[in-house]
């Protein structure tokens, strides 16, 4: 499948990343469980960092993102400051977005990543607005909206893509299967096996890849980025991946088979990308530990500025309601 | 002044915003080239002038239409997209109420989404409840959402260049029955602010509050009652959201008694948050109880003997006024 390697260099930082986002996501399992630590429920992409990597990896600083309620591979890989999104997922009045949108619809218009949704099926109707933007003001820019396999299921996922291949938007659909929507397994809730091969269905070219393997996922998305950027319409990649944590840190997982489970764990896209590194000659075992430890390093220094932070007035919640607030309503 | 329909009104509005700003785009289905071949409907020579760049016939597809408005509204264009009937808004509902309505507040006040949508309304066409059915009171729950509600040419032109320009999401209702009214209408870039209620006849014993076509109504009801020295205040609300609460408080503290006209039931409809807020705010002032002049509690019937049977109408407004003088 892959016929070029990325430089050795991307590599190492993708893997790199992936160990700063896993750890990040570690950090944020510890405080889910502890009491009162952190509002609201988390909903981890541990085991996915594969796919945040490598789509992003592939993309320009001008490209936007849209993501989803499990979001903080897509924010950090980008380049999110992780210590306002740490705040933000706390709650603090320095969150990124002032404590307004927690962990669930983190948007960080910093990074380009500009509109994120928990309502799942919500992201490509908004991409397909964002990379209409990038056709009509003849940028090069595309837009990269990531969504889950549950989310094929919704019919603004199918309207999006139509309209988007109606037009030829320069709009790269990142469907992340990772086998679970909820409960309900793939088998339960998709009608093909293949997302991927929706995109005939739409005329546009889809793609399946191992999502658990950063240089696949890099080398194709790089190619399905510059089909889009040449203005030859969307594109649809399968990153096929698996969800490791259940849909969030409240499920019992009591549904999943712990044979398939254990199959997956021994898939982990860190275990295993590092392990390749490593006997390729890229990265040493002592490389490994030190992006381990710097990754733990910054993510202390993210809870620390995050639990330091104040939490917003009470008041603050009728704040940005509206640009020109109905006077009225203030 | 001169006359235009309201449908031209509304393409004149279109036009002049177009023109000055290259951001403006229009979108929707058959906002290009449509069924109807008729001068009179808003869109109609838009696609001729402005090109297939910026005029984008879509598919029927009110989800991604909404969408389109919101991503490329957050990328800084200014679209005009138009859901052919207000029913169908519940199909776009979700990138409308979860998503042009609160991303601005999601975002901490980082990101903006200055989108408007035109939706078609209306009864009076016997099309049925799925073509008629007013959804104003559903989208005017919504904070974030701004609502504008226009009942002639000149504040259809001038709200929906206001709306245009508005730095928040804001949906325009368009009755399909003021399309072929006409009535005078501005020339060139003159602007209705949102929030500044119209009052159309003063009056001082009872305060009608209406917005859209049952404004006329309203209006016939108080030529009538005049004759028998009854004189009522209609006031036109333009927007719902703003609502200028201060012209409809002044009023019903001068007046006394608050009557509310919509076509939209009554239960849980706009006419309520009116009662609501003249019982909060003005309550000492009445010397009557509030009635609310509203469609009946069924889905907007087709039969014709039926649908001029749920409208308000100038005599059920004449009926409200004689039950609290």
């Amino acid at each position: 499948m892959i016929t070029r390697k990325p430089k050795g260099n991307v590599r190492r930082a993708m893997l790199s990343d992936m160990i700063f986002i896993r750890a990040f996501e570690d950090r944020l399992a510890e405080l889910a469980a502890q009491k009162d630590a952190l509002p609201g429920m988390q909903i981890l992409a541990t085991g996915q960092e594969a796919v945040a990597v490598g789509v992003i990896g592939s993309l320009n600083p001008d490209d936007v993102i849209i993501s989803n309620h499990r979001s903080h591979g897509h924010l950090l890989a980008r380049g999110a400051d992780p210590n306002t999104l740490m705040a933000e997922i706390m709650g603090r009045a320095t969150g990124v977005n002032r404590g307004k949108s927690g962990t669930l619809h983190l948007i960080v218009p910093e990074v380009n990543a500009l509109m994120t949704s928990t309502v799942v099926g919500a992201g490509p109707p908004m991409a397909l607005g964002a990379a209409f933007a990038q056709q009509y003001k003849e940028e090069e820019a595309i837009t990269v909206v990531f969504f889950g396999d549950g989310a094929a299921a919704e019919g603004s996922v199918h309207e999006a893509m139509n309209l988007a291949a109606i037009w030829k938007l320069p709009l790269l659909f990142v469907c992340e299967n990772n086998c679970w929507a909820g409960a309900q397994s793939l088998a339960e809730h998709c009608a093909i096996g293949v997302i991927a091969s929706r995109g005939s269905a739409y005329n546009m070219p889809g793609e399946l890849v191992d999502g658990n393997n950063p240089d696949e996922v890099l080398e194709t998305a790089t190619r399905l980025a510059a089909h889009c950027r040449a203005g030859r319409g969307p594109a649809l990649m399968e990153a096929f991946t698996y969800r490791l944590r259940g849909h969030g840190e409240h499920d019992h997982q009591h549904y999943v088979d712990p044979e398939e489970l254990a199959l997956w764990k021994g898939k982990d896209p860190l275990t295993t990308y590092g392990t390749k590194l490593t006997e390729e000659g890229l990265v040493t075992l002592q490389d490994i530990q030190s992006m381990e430890m710097e990754a733990a390093r910054r993510v202390e220094e993210a809870v620390a500025f995050g639990q330091s932070s104040p939490f917003p007035k009470p008041e603050e919640a009728l704040e940005h309601v509206w640009v020109n607030s109905p006077r009225d309503r203030q | 002044m001169r006359e235009l329909h309201t449908g031209q009104a509304i393409q004149e509005a279109l036009a002049i915003a177009m023109d000055q700003d290259e951001r403006v785009f229009l979108a929707g289905e058959g906002v290009g080239t449509s069924i109807h071949d008729n001068p009179l409907m808003p869109t109609y020579g838009l696609l001729d002038r402005f090109g297939k760049k910026r005029v984008k016939d879509t598919p029927v597809s009110e989800a991604a239409i909404a969408g389109l408005a919101v991503g490329a509204s957050n990328m800084g264009l200014l679209p005009v997209v138009e859901i052919m009937f207000f029913p169908f808004i519940t199909l776009a509902s979700d990138m409308l109420v979860n998503h042009a309505a609160k991303l601005h507040y999601l975002s901490g006040g980082k990101s903006t989404f200055p989108l408007t949508v035109r939706v078609k309304a209306g009864l009076g066409f016997q099309a049925g409840c799925q073509h008629s059915h007013n959804l104003e009171a559903w989208m005017a729950h919504v904070p974030g959402l701004k609502i504008v509600f226009p009942s002639n040419p000149a504040d259809a032109k001038g709200l929906l260049l206001t709306s245009i320009f508005d730095p928040d999401p804001v949906i325009v209702v368009e009755e399909m029955g003021l399309y072929w009214a006409s009535g005078p209408t501005p020339e060139g870039d003159v602007r209705v602010p949102l929030g500044s209620a119209n009052v159309l006849k003063p009056g001082g014993d009872v305060t009608v509050v209406a917005y859209g076509t049952p404004v006329y109504a309203a209006l016939q009801a108080a030529g009538a009652l005049e004759e028998e020295g009854i004189s009522l205040e209609v006031i036109d609300l333009r927007s719902l959201v703003p609502l200028d609460k201060e012209t409809v408080l002044e009023s019903v503290r001068r007046t006394g008694r608050l009557i509310t006209v919509h076509d939209a039931n009554r239960f849980c409809g706009f006419g309520a948050e009116l009662a609501a807020m003249v019982a909060e705010e003005a309550f000492h002032s009445l010397k009557a109880p509030v009635r609310r002049v509203a469609g009946l509690e069924a889905p907007v019937p087709m039969a014709p003997v039926q649908e001029s049977f749920y409208k308000p109408s100038a005599e059920k407004v004449m009926e409200a006024v004689r039950s609290i003088l």
